[in-house]
C-alpha cells in the first residue's frame, strides 16, 4: 500500500507540471481579439500562404531527412546486434554525441563553411534550405532514431528470424527489407515521426545560417506579430506529433499480440 | 559466406578478419557522423585557433576565457546545466520508477513513453511560448496562484531569471531521463528483489543496499547527458530572456552575427570550442561509467 502511494504522488506531480504549461499555451492560443475564445488562430495557416509554403519546405525536408535517417540506422543496428554486438557500446556513445555537440556549435562549424570556402560543391549544397539543412538535420535525428530502432530490434527474435529467412534462401537484404522491417515496423515508424517532431521544430541552425523560409523560422516571425498564431501552430504540432506516435504504439502491440 | 558458417580457421585468426569484415558494416553510419558531424566540429577547432586572416593564434582562445562577459556566460551556463541536469535526473528517475511499476499493459507505459519522446525534442521556441503563457506576469499559473494568495512576482521570481529558465529545462530534462533511465530500470533482475526480501530486507534496504548500487553507473552516466543536453539548449532561453541572461549559446550567437568587427566571428568559434571541451570531458565521463553500467547487463 505505501507502494502505491508514492507512485500516485509521483505522477500526479508529473501530470501537474507537464499539464500546466501546454494547458496555459493552450487556453492563450484560444483567445479572440475581442476577448472571447474561438479558433481562428488555428485557421490562420489555410490563409497564409508564407506559413502554408514554409510548411511545405519543412515537410520536404522532414521526409528527405526521415528516409536518410533510416537507411542509415536501421542497416546498422541490425549488423550490429547480428554480426557486432561489440561494437553496441561505441555506437550508443557515438549516437549520444549529436545529443549533446551543440547545435550552435555545429551552426557555427557550418556557417564557417559557408562563409569561407567556394567552390561548387559546397555553393551547390547551401543554395537552398533543402540542400542546407537536410545533411545536419540527419546528425540532429540519429540519437533517438537508433534508439527507437534498436529497442525494436530488441522486442523481435531477430537472430531467428534472419536465420530461418536465409535458410528459406533468402539474401541477407531480402531476409532485411520482407522479414525484419515489418517485424520493427512501429519501432521505425517511430524514429520517422521523432524526426518529423525534430524537423519542424528546428531552429537554431535554420537562423544561424539564415534560412528563413523552414516552418518554425516562420512562426517565430509571425509570432512577433500575431503570438495566438504561433502559440497555436506549435501547440498543432506537437499535439498531431504526439498522437501518431501513440497511435504507432498500440498498432504496433496490437499487432505483435496476435498469433 | 552464410552467417551460421562454422569457424574453419584457427580462433584468432577467424576472429581478426571477421572483427574487420564486422566493422566494414559500420562505415557508412560512422563516415556520414565523420563528415556531417566531425566537419563542422573541424571548421569550429581550426577556426578558434585561427585568426581573421587564417594564420595560427590562440588569441581567440584566450579571450573567450579571460573576457568578463565570457565568463559569466560561463558560470550561469555552467549552474544552469548542472542543477537542471541534477533535477531532471532525480525527478526523470522516479517518474520512470513509477511508469514501470505499473501494469505492462497499462496505456499509462504507453503514454509517458511516447510523449517522453516528444517532449524530450520540445525544447526551444515553443516551450518558451508555454511558459510564459503559464507563468509569465499573466499567465494562467501565476493569475491561478495569485487568487488563491500566492503572489509570483511580488516574492521576487521572473520567468526570465536564471530560476525560470531552470524551470522551463526540467520540462525537457525529465522526459530525455525517461527516456535514458528505463532501460536500465527494466534490466534489475526481480530475483535480486526476492532473495533481498527474503533474507529480511525491507524495500529502503533493497534500494540502498542492492539497487541504487548496480544502477550508479547508469544513473550517473544519463545525468551527464542531462548536464549536456542542457548546456548545448539555446532557442529556450534566447526565447524566455531574450540574451538577457548571459549563456554560452548567446554568446556564441552573437558573436557569429556580429562579425562586422573583424575576428569576433572567430572569438565566437572559440566559444564553441570551449564549448566542445566541456562536452568531451562530459562524454569521456560518460563512456567509463556506460562500461561500468555494462557490467549489470545481460546482452
Amino acid at each position: 500500500m505505501r507502494g502505491r502511494r508514492w507512485r500516485v504522488v509521483v505522477l500526479g506531480l508529473a501530470l501537474v507540471y507537464f499539464l500546466v504549461p501546454l494547458l496555459s499555451a493552450a487556453e492563450f492560443s484560444l483567445r479572440t481579439p475581442g476577448g472571447g475564445y474561438g479558433v481562428a488562430n488555428y485557421l490562420t495557416i489555410f490563409g497564409d500562404e508564407v506559413l502554408l509554403s514554409s510548411l511545405l519546405v519543412s515537410l520536404q525536408i522532414a521526409v528527405v531527412t526521415a528516409v536518410l535517417v533510416l537507411l542509415l540506422v536501421v542497416p546498422t543496428a541490425v549488423w550490429v546486434r547480428l554480426r557486432f554486438p561489440a561494437a553496441a557500446a561505441l555506437l550508443e556513445s557515438a549516437t549520444i554525441l549529436p545529443i549533446v555537440v551543440p547545435p550552435v556549435v555545429m551552426a557555427a562549424g557550418i556557417a564557417f563553411v559557408q562563409a569561407n570556402l567556394g567552390g561548387p560543391v559546397f555553393r551547390t549544397l547551401f543554395a537552398s534550405s533543402f540542400t542546407a539543412l537536410t545533411p545536419f538535420y540527419v546528425v540532429l535525428a540519429l540519437p533517438f532514431a537508433y534508439r527507437a530502432v534498436d529497442n525494436g530490434l530488441a522486442a523481435v527474435p531477430l537472430r531467428t528470424l534472419v536465420e530461418a529467412a536465409r535458410n528459406l534462401g533468402a539474401s541477407l537484404p531480402t531476409a532485411l527489407w520482407r522479414v525484419v522491417l515489418p517485424a520493427i515496423r512501429s519501432a521505425v515508424l517511430g524514429a520517422a515521426f521523432l524526426t518529423l517532431a525534430l524537423v519542424l521544430g528546428e531552429i537554431v541552425i535554420a537562423r544561424i545560417l539564415l534560412y528563413g523560409d523552414t516552418f518554425p523560422v516562420a512562426i517565430v516571425e509571425v509570432g512577433r506579430s500575431q503570438a495566438g498564431v504561433a502559440v497555436a501552430l506549435t501547440l498543432a504540432s506537437l499535439v498531431l506529433t504526439w498522437l501518431l506516435l501513440l497511435a504507432v504504439s498500440f498498432a504496433g502491440s496490437s499487432r505483435r499480440s496476435t498469433p | 559466406m552464410t552467417l551460421l558458417e562454422a569457424p574453419t580457421a584457427p580462433p584468432e585468426k577467424v576472429r581478426s578478419e571477421r572483427s574487420w569484415r564486422a566493422a566494414l558494416g559500420l562505415l557508412p553510419f560512422v563516415a556520414y557522423l565523420l563528415v556531417f558531424l566531425g566537419g563542422p566540429l573541424y571548421f569550429v577547432i581550426s577556426g578558434a585557433l585561427s585568426d581573421a586572416d587564417g594564420r595560427p593564434t590562440l588569441d581567440n582562445v584566450i579571450a573567450s576565457v579571460t573576457q568578463p562577459q565570457y565568463r559569466a556566460a560561463f558560470t550561469s551556463s555552467i549552474v544552469l546545466s548542472a542543477g537542471t541536469a541534477v533535477i531532471g535526473a532525480v525527478a526523470g528517475a522516479f517518474l520512470a520508477q513509477a511508469v514501470l511499476t505499473s501494469r505492462p499493459t497499462s496505456p499509462l507505459r504507453r503514454i509517458v513513453s511516447t510523449a517522453s519522446g516528444v517532449l524530450a525534442y520540445f525544447g526551444g521556441v515553443p516551450l518558451a511560448f508555454a511558459f510564459i503563457a503559464a507563468l509569465g506576469q499573466t499567465g494562467l499559473a501565476t493569475q491561478f496562484l495569485k487568487s488563491a494568495g500566492v503572489d509570483l512576482y511580488a516574492s521576487g521570481f521572473r520567468i526570465d531569471s536564471l530560476t525560470g529558465l531552470a524551470l522551463t529545462y526540467v520540462y525537457f530534462q525529465i522526459p530525455l531521463m525517461v527516456i535514458l533511465i528505463t532501460p536500465a530500470l527494466e534490466g534489475l533482475v526481480p530475483q535480486w528483489r526476492e532473495a533481498a526480501e527474503n533474507l529480511g530486507a525491507s524495500a529502503w534496504t533493497y534500494w540502498r543496499r542492492i539497487a541504487l548500487p548496480v544502477l550508479a553507473p547508469a544513473l550517473g552516466g544519463a545525468t551527464l547527458v542531462l548536464f549536456g543536453n542542457a548546456f548545448a539548449a539555446y532557442a529556450t532561453a534566447l526565447a524566455l530572456t531574450s540574451g538577457s541572461i548571459p549563456l554560452l549559446p548567446t554568446a556564441i550567437a552573437s558573436a557569429l552575427s556580429g562579425n562586422v568587427l573583424a575576428g569576433a566571428q572567430n572569438v565566437g568559434l572559440a566559444l564553441g570550442l570551449d564549448m566542445v571541451l566541456v562536452i568531451a570531458v562530459v562524454m569521456v565521463g560518460y563512456v567509463l561509467l556506460q562500461r561500468r553500467a555494462s557490467r549489470w547487463q545481460a546482452r
